[in-house]
């Protein structure tokens, strides 16, 4: 059943019953199972992580202004360029999707009442906030001034407070596992009944392949966080070429975990852009199979090709060619997710609201970090840019055009679920805007320095730089403004929003059946399951009603409790 | 306008090097592919969205489509074009990581935050000068962090690994000057380990010549000791300025000096402590510089002659007209050496700072075969343990 009329009795109970007020006060958040709640916290932790490290890019680019030293030393810049980094990655991106918005919808998409285990998931909260606790005060405490990949020797010998560091990103991995062993035991064993597999919306298909990511690839990560404290501390001697280890092995263990956690950080986006394209053109999804399937595949094919980060490392010529091969296999799958998704708008009614304007440029901005990628696959080019500020642009271009838009874009358009309240659509597209042209502004002009030989993490740079660096400062300070109204918008509609109906915007997923917000136990009556891009049913009525299912979906669905699907 | 200057592009610096033409040939091929499709996609995305906006009166499908041969079309034409950027990428890099037979080998050893360049005649210099028109190949080490090699001019970069020796090669077309880049972050100084133009490219004659000189040092003991301080990557971490404190402390005024180590022991800032402290750094550190960057050990790369030098060169850093003179822009010059009394007399036409050798290279081309054995003599047998 779905659509309730708003003024029902049940619409009515759905409303007091929502999970945001139904029970209150301090506790009743600190200890709730309620994914739903439990999302929305990780959304506040990952957005103020976010703004933290926004805000020292900021001061980044502000330095960079000059080719000397203006405000910061070496040491400050190198400290700061660490902290924004880690904290983009470790606290940021890695959580970002998967854990705010995938707690929020991956139960609701399925129809479930929450996710398999529903304590593991607070405590994968709790050791998010713990790690990050732990990650934050070691590194402001001191400085951290390693670069967020920690390589070694560098990191065995600096004095900052790598120990305590290493500590907080173990403790964060623990809180991804978690999180992503969680997922796939709810995917697995609580589709509903007639939501087989290839039934499954994509950004559930999306949050599986990240999920097998993350519960493979994170162990290494703490194997090698573990092995690069017992350096410090004990001089096991694997890493540190003093006592006979090597660094270049360093580089093989994190980038095993590093370049896996790169599609940690994409997938999940590529899953929302899957279901804003089809959701806003009313159009169901082009080549639902190859997406779904592609996702699967990009997750294993991760795990072949960290060795591209190393080209320049003095790897054998035979390793070097292969993984460059490798590197150029997983490229195609994600070529063809793009066309599909402008496939997915051929004839369809495409509104241009802001989730659609974000999801827009994301295909935009994902275009250009993907296909600078060739550049850096391809052999000669990349020993020519590797390292340098060709590098910064290409992955900006796909974790910031690419996971953080399609965050923002995803944010907008399960915000009305969320909460309950529309925001405001101009100020919305004015933030689009902004963030688009900002962010080309701060990145393009990077490419041109890469290409002309600026190297990374340099506090001071030589001269005929600057002009370049310049506007780069100047697209960042756009990009920053286009986000704090971003912010603006989201806490305006909380304020001042107009009520959400239950579906804003057509979506023919199971979340748009329930309530916006959702009442705590999510449907009162089992949703019917329908195929999630097929929008013929569905009518547009009002502002005020949103759409509706103007005759019930056709798949006939037992009238009972979702029982969890048997495997 | 500098000679390097010339064919400088958009995109690219100057093409000094054999790989300039073929890397760069690709850089646009790709870039030309990529643009292809980039409007293509934006193009499509644009025109659907105008195309199929929502407005009234219009009313769009929500079906389903499939079209298997536009599938098929859009999964190979990509697959065959990567792989042919996979097959080009491959073809550059062999040349770039095959060097010729006949090379001119000169060793490479990197510290926080400098180079030292070992050239075949025994010459060190920190900075980098090699013939034109001749295949180098450089063999390069690490005694600390990892460093990276890169002179974008030659489209030329390979990290340097402590623990391991990695080798590149390279062959420079162009004379000029260009800069050199550490590329691999190293700590604090990693964006000043650089070589603004430091790295010059001359005739086979002028490199020669250069390398004659440069395997000289001075030999009276104090001037020999600012060569070294010069060029042992000293100057990257101790300034000569007074109280100016780079990483590690000043040399200025130092020799004498009564001070307190971190563990709260005084020392004198004697020959043996600065003995100590370069052949064993962590042994005594200086109060305040616990957490300073490490210093790195000189064990087995200087010689005991050198360190002597080194010391009398610190000891001379109590007086402050020499203080004066070693901290001004040019450094310690020949003529500065010889009116301060620490000169060598036979041949002043010579200059100590390698800078100034640069110019004056070219005005004595032909050096009486007495010195030439002299600087055999003197010539640093360091980095032994190569
Ligand atoms: C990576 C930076 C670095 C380099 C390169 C470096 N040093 Fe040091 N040096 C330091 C630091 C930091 C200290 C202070 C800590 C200590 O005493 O160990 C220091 C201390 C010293 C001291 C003791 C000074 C005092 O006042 O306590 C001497 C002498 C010295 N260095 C000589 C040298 C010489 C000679 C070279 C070149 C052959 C050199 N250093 C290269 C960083 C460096
Ligand atoms: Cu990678
Ligand atoms: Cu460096």
């Amino acid at each position: 059943m779905s659509a309730v009329p708003a003024d029902s009795a049940r619409a009515q109970q759905e409303e007091r019953e929502n999970f945001l007020v139904f029970s209150k006060g301090f506790l009743s958040w600190a200890l709730t199972l309620d994914h739903k709640r439990i999302g929305l916290m990780y959304l506040i932790g990952v957005m103020s992580a976010f703004f933290l490290a926004g805000i020292l890019a900021l001061l980044i680019r502000l330095e960079l202004m000059t080719p000397t030293n203006t405000y910061m030393n070496n040491q400050t810049y190198n400290q700061i360029f660490t902290l924004h980094g880690a904290i983009m990655v470790f606290l940021f991106i890695i959580p970002s999707v998967p854990a705010a918005l995938g707690n929020f919808l991956v139960p609701i998409m399925l129809g479930a009442k929450d996710v398999a285990f529903p304590r593991l998931n607070l405590c994968s909260f709790y050791l998010w906030v713990s790690g990050a606790i732990f990650f934050l005060a070691a590194m402001f405490y001191t400085g951290l001034d390693t670069g967020w990949t920690f390589y070694t020797p560098y990191s065995t010998t600096t004095q900052g407070p790598v120990v305590a560091a290493t500590l907080g990103v173990f403790i964060l991995g623990f809180s991804s596992i978690f999180t992503g062993l969680n997922f796939i035991v709810t995917i697995n064993t609580m589709r509903p009944p007639g939501m087989s597999w290839f039934k499954m919306p994509l950004f559930l298909w999306a949050t599986y392949a990240t999920s097998i990511i993350q519960v493979l690839a994170t162990p290494v990560l703490g194997i090698t966080v573990l092995l690069l404290a017992a350096e410090r501390l004990m001089h096991i001697g694997i890493f540190d070429p003093e006592y006979n280890g090597d660094p270049v092995t360093y580089q093989h263990f994190f980038w095993f975990y590093s370049h896996p956690a790169v599609y940690i950080m994409i997938l999940p986006g590529m899953g929302i852009i899957s279901e804003l394209m089809s959701v806003h053109s009313h159009k169901s999804i082009f080549g639902y199979r190859f997406i779904a399937y592609s996702s699967i595949a990009i997750a294993l094919f991760g795990f072949l090709v960290w060795g591209h980060h190393m080209f320049t490392s003095g790897m054998a010529d035979v390793t070097t060619i292969i993984f460059s091969a490798l590197t150029f296999t997983v490229s195609i799958p994600s070529a063809i997710k793009v066309f599909n998704w402008l496939a997915t708008m051929y004839k369809g009614t495409v509104q241009l609201n802001t989730p659609m304007l974000y999801a827009l440029s994301f295909i935009f901005l994902f275009t250009i970090g993907g296909l600078t990628g060739l550049w850096l696959g391809a052999l000669s080019t990349d020993r020519v840019l590797h390292d340098t500020y060709f590098v910064v642009a290409h992955f900006h271009y796909v974790m910031v055009g690419g996971t953080l838009v399609g965050f923002l874009g995803g944010v907008f358009h399960w915000w009305p679920k969320m909460t309950g309240k529309m925001f405001s659509e101009l100020w919305g597209k004015v933030s689009c805007a902004l963030v688009f042209i900002g962010f080309n502004l701060t990145f393009l002009p990077q490419f041109v320095l890469g290409s002309r030989g600026m190297p990374r993490r340099y506090a001071q740079y030589v001269p005929e730089f600057q002009e370049l660096h310049v506007i780069s400062s100047i697209g960042a300070f756009i990009l920053g403004i286009g986000l704090f109204v971003a912010l603006g918008v989201v806490i305006h509609s909380l304020m001042r929003g107009r009520k959400a109906p239950p579906n804003p915007w057509g979506g023919a997923t199971l979340e748009w059946q329930c309530s916006s917000p959702p009442p705590y136990y999510n449907f009162a009556t089992p949703p019917r399951v329908n195929d999630p891009y097929d929008y013929t049913p569905l009518e547009y009525r009002d502002a005020e009603r949103g759409w509706e299912y103007v005759h019930p979906p056709t798949t006939d669905t037992p009238a009972t409790e979702p029982e969890p699907a048997r495997t | 306008m500098l000679l390097a200057d010339v064919n400088e592009t958009f995109w690219f610096p100057p093409k000094a090097s054999t790989f300039a033409q073929e890397t760069d040939s690709f850089f646009m091929a790709i870039m030309w592919i990529s643009t292809f499709f980039f409007v293509l996609i934006v193009g499509v995305m644009l025109y659907f969205m105008t195309q199929y906006r929502r407005r009234p009166g219009y009313r769009g499908d929500s079906r389903a489509l499939h079209n298997n041969a536009l599938e098929i079309t859009w999964t190979v034409i990509p697959t065959i074009i990567v792989i042919w950027i996979f097959a080009r990428g491959v073809y550059g890099y062999m040349d770039m990581v095959r060097p010729p037979a006949e090379t001119i080998d000169i060793n490479v050893t990197a510290r926080k935050w400098d180079w030292s360049f070992q050239y075949p005649n025994g010459a060190i210099s920190d900075t980098l000068h090699v013939p034109v028109n001749k295949a180098v190949r450089l063999r390069m080490r690490s005694v600390d962090v990892l460093h990276s090699f890169f002179v974008p001019a030659f489209r030329a970069k390979t990290d340097l690994v402590p623990g391991r020796v990695t080798t590149m090669w390279f062959e420079p077309i162009q004379e000029g000057i260009y800069d050199l880049f550490c590329t691999e972050y190293c700590g604090d100084q990693h964006s000043e380990m650089i070589k603004r133009q430091g790295v010059f490219v001359t005739s086979y004659d002028e490199y020669e010549q250069w390398l004659a000189e440069a395997a000289k040092p001075p030999t009276h003991p104090v001037a020999h000791g600012y060569w070294l301080y010069a060029r042992r990557g000293c100057k990257s971490c101790h300034s000569v300025e007074p109280d100016r404190r780079i990483v590690g402390p000043s040399f200025a005024k130092s020799y004498g000096e009564s001070l307190t180590t971190s563990t709260g022991e005084s020392v004198v800032f004697d020959e043996n402590y600065i003995r100590e402290s370069i052949l064993n750094p962590q042994a005594k550190a200086r109060e305040g510089y616990q957490n300073a960057s490490q210093m790195p050990s000189y064990q087995g790369q200087l010689t005991e002659d050198e360190l002597m030098a080194i010391t009398a060169f610190l000891q001379a850093m109590k007086q402050d007209d020499f203080i004066s003179v070693v901290a001004d822009e040019d450094g310690l010059t020949k003529e500065d050496a010889i009116s301060l009394g620490f000169g060598d007399e036979e041949d002043s036409a010579e200059t100590a700072e390698a800078g100034a050798q640069e110019e004056t290279a070219e005005g004595d081309g032909t050096r009486p075969e007495s010195e030439e054995a002299s600087g055999e003599a003197t010539s640093p047998d360091a980095e032994q343990d190569q």
